[in-house]
């Protein structure tokens, strides 16, 4: 499989090229530093984001309270982290870091507030 | 009561050099806040990558906040919330500050310094005047932002963002991720006023389009957005007959510019810089009007908060000294931005306040591929600094010793984009 991506390891944003050879290993062109490479197979065996979002909650200054996972979950399972973090409804009050959602999808990962938001 | 230092405005300017301030020996310090609560824009920001450079890790907006207000808080530095500033005034070693909110009325706060942290607002549909309909569905990025992430409103379900602002990319995935189709991303210019890693992870992931040297020619609609009309531009930025396309949508924002919002500053007479719209400053960011200090979005739009905090401590350093009666105001050096530089910041370099370096932060006027910036006092070359590409959307830092410096007497430091040698 052969992959085109911008690095973005630092603002030069090299145009790199991944490509899987036949004995398993990753060929990647366009990176001027060694840290092109390194992250272009990261993205192509296993791309991980932090979802920052939100949930609802009750009884708060606002009606919104901002959530992130704890830990990047693998890019493809990001719609499906979304649908059950969107079912959530916390009350305050809430502190940055406390845990919203346990063991989000069963990958060990916890979404947790990302603010402080008293009772009011 | 008077005040040693009064801050207009508690977000991430504001808190950095308010706590700055009060540490470097100012004791009355006081917050003037026109929201319900600190933090600023931080508090809609609710993406992560805020902290890198400062705290060495990715924070998220109202994470990067909170330390901040902690630290104001931990120092019992006073703020006024609901409160907005009017006016000021200057009336020699004491400066007025016209302020009205609901639990006091109208209020006249006396203080010896200010510093102005009002951060800045974004460009509306009215300044970039798209022809067409008015309808509902066309909002600023921030405004959007806004809506979804600390109202819970979603602005609509076909989304097409006109300008790649780090705000709109931003908005761009956020409104992918809460179930919207976002259509296209159109920018005028031939490449992007964003963040690379922006690029990548907001448009990219999500297979959303960059539509580079596009613009909207037309708003349909007349209640409701129903779509507009995108069109390719040449490189004059004129319209390309025959390359326009209809894209039905619902909502439209504007991700086209940030403008500093400095109307206290120009009413109080403070000199401006034409090419920042905010005040000519100097090294510890004092502005035209002794004992008036500014920092943050409100002197030049920054790309990363971590830098805004960077600026605010000079600020409430420069505020401390000036009420100890330490800083000097001979200045030493102006600066200038030569070819392929917009600007230059700080304008102003007043020597004897300098500790080991300055850092002066400018802005390209086009993408550069392996290019230097180099500074000149007069013909004498002083400091180079290398860059593999320079972009008008990543600020320059370009840091000059006290050492390199103190070898001048005086002058005008001139930065230029040059070929490397």
């Amino acid at each position: 499989m052969k992959k085109d991506m911008t690095c973005i390891v630092c603002p030069i944003g090299c145009q790199m090229t991944i490509e899987e050879k036949a004995d398993g290993t990753y060929e990647v062109t366009g990176n001027t530093c060694k840290r092109g490479p390194k992250y272009a197979i990261n993205e192509m065996t296993n791309p991980t984001r932090v979802i920052p979002t939100t949930v609802v909650i009750k009884n708060a200054m606002l009606p919104r309270l901002p959530v992130k996972t704890a830990e990047p979950i693998p890019k493809g399972q990001i719609f499906d982290a979304m649908a059950v973090i969107n079912q959530v409804v916390v009350e305050a009050p809430v502190k940055t870091g406390d845990v919203v959602i346990k063991d989000l999808l069963g990958l060990g990962i916890d979404v947790v507030a990302t603010r402080t938001m008293d009772k009011c | 009561m008077i005040y040693d230092v009064v801050i207009l405005g508690g977000g991430p300017a504001g808190l950095a050099a308010a706590v700055e301030a009060k540490n470097d020996g100012a004791e009355q310090v006081l917050i003037l806040e026109r929201d319900r609560e600190l933090g600023g824009i931080l508090n809609q920001c609710i993406h992560n990558g805020f902290g890198l450079h400062t705290f060495n890790e990715e924070l998220t907006g109202p994470e990067y906040a909170e330390r901040y207000i902690q630290k104001v808080i931990d120092l019992n530095i006073p703020y006024m919330l609901d409160t907005m500033v009017l006016d000021m005034h200057d009336n020699g070693d004491l400066k007025s500050i016209h302020v009205i909110n609901e639990e006091n009325g109208y209020m006249i706060i006396e203080t010896k310094a200010v510093v102005l942290t009002m951060g800045c607002r974004e460009r509306t549909s009215g300044a970039i005047g798209i022809p067409g309909y008015r309808p509902s569905g066309v909002f600023t990025a921030g405004t959007a932002q806004r809506f979804i992430n600390m109202e819970g409103y979603m602005p609509g379900k076909e989304v097409v963002i006109l300008g790649s602002g780090d705000i709109g990319l931003i908005m761009a995935r956020r409104m992918t991720l809460e179930g919207a189709h976002v259509q296209a991303v159109c920018e005028l210019m031939p490449y992007s006023n964003g963040l690379v890693r922006n690029i990548v992870q907001c448009l990219d992931d999500y297979d959303i389009p960059l539509k580079l040297s596009h613009t909207i020619t037309f708003i349909h609609g007349k209640d409701r957005l129903e779509g507009v009309t995108v069109a390719k531009v040449d490189e004059k930025l004129k319209v390309i007959p025959g390359t326009e396309e209809y894209i039905p949508c619902d909502t439209l924002l504007l991700s086209v510019g940030l403008i500093p919002e400095n109307e206290i500053t120009r009413n109080a007479g403070v000199v401006m810089d034409n090419r920042t719209n905010g005040a000519i400053v100097g090294e510890l960011r004092q502005t035209s009007m002794p004992g008036v200090f500014a920092c943050g979005n409100v002197v030049h739009v920054h790309d990363l908060v971590d830098f805004v905090s960077e600026e605010a401590v000079l600020a409430g350093k420069g505020a401390a000294k000036y009420i100890k009666g330490d800083l000097d105001t001979e200045i030493t050096f102006t600066t200038t931005n030569g070819d392929g530089i917009g600007y230059v910041v700080p304008q102003q370099v007043a020597m004897k306040n300098v500790e080991e370096k300055v850092t002066f932060y400018m802005r390209v006027r086009q993408v550069f591929q392996d290019k230097v910036v180099n500074a000149y006092i007069g013909d004498q070359l002083i400091a180079t600094k290398k860059e593999k590409k320079l972009l008008p959307a990543e600020m320059v830092n370009f840091k000059i010793s006290k050492d390199v410096l103190a070898q001048y007497p005086a002058g005008e430091i001139r930065f230029v984009v040059e070929e490397a040698k």
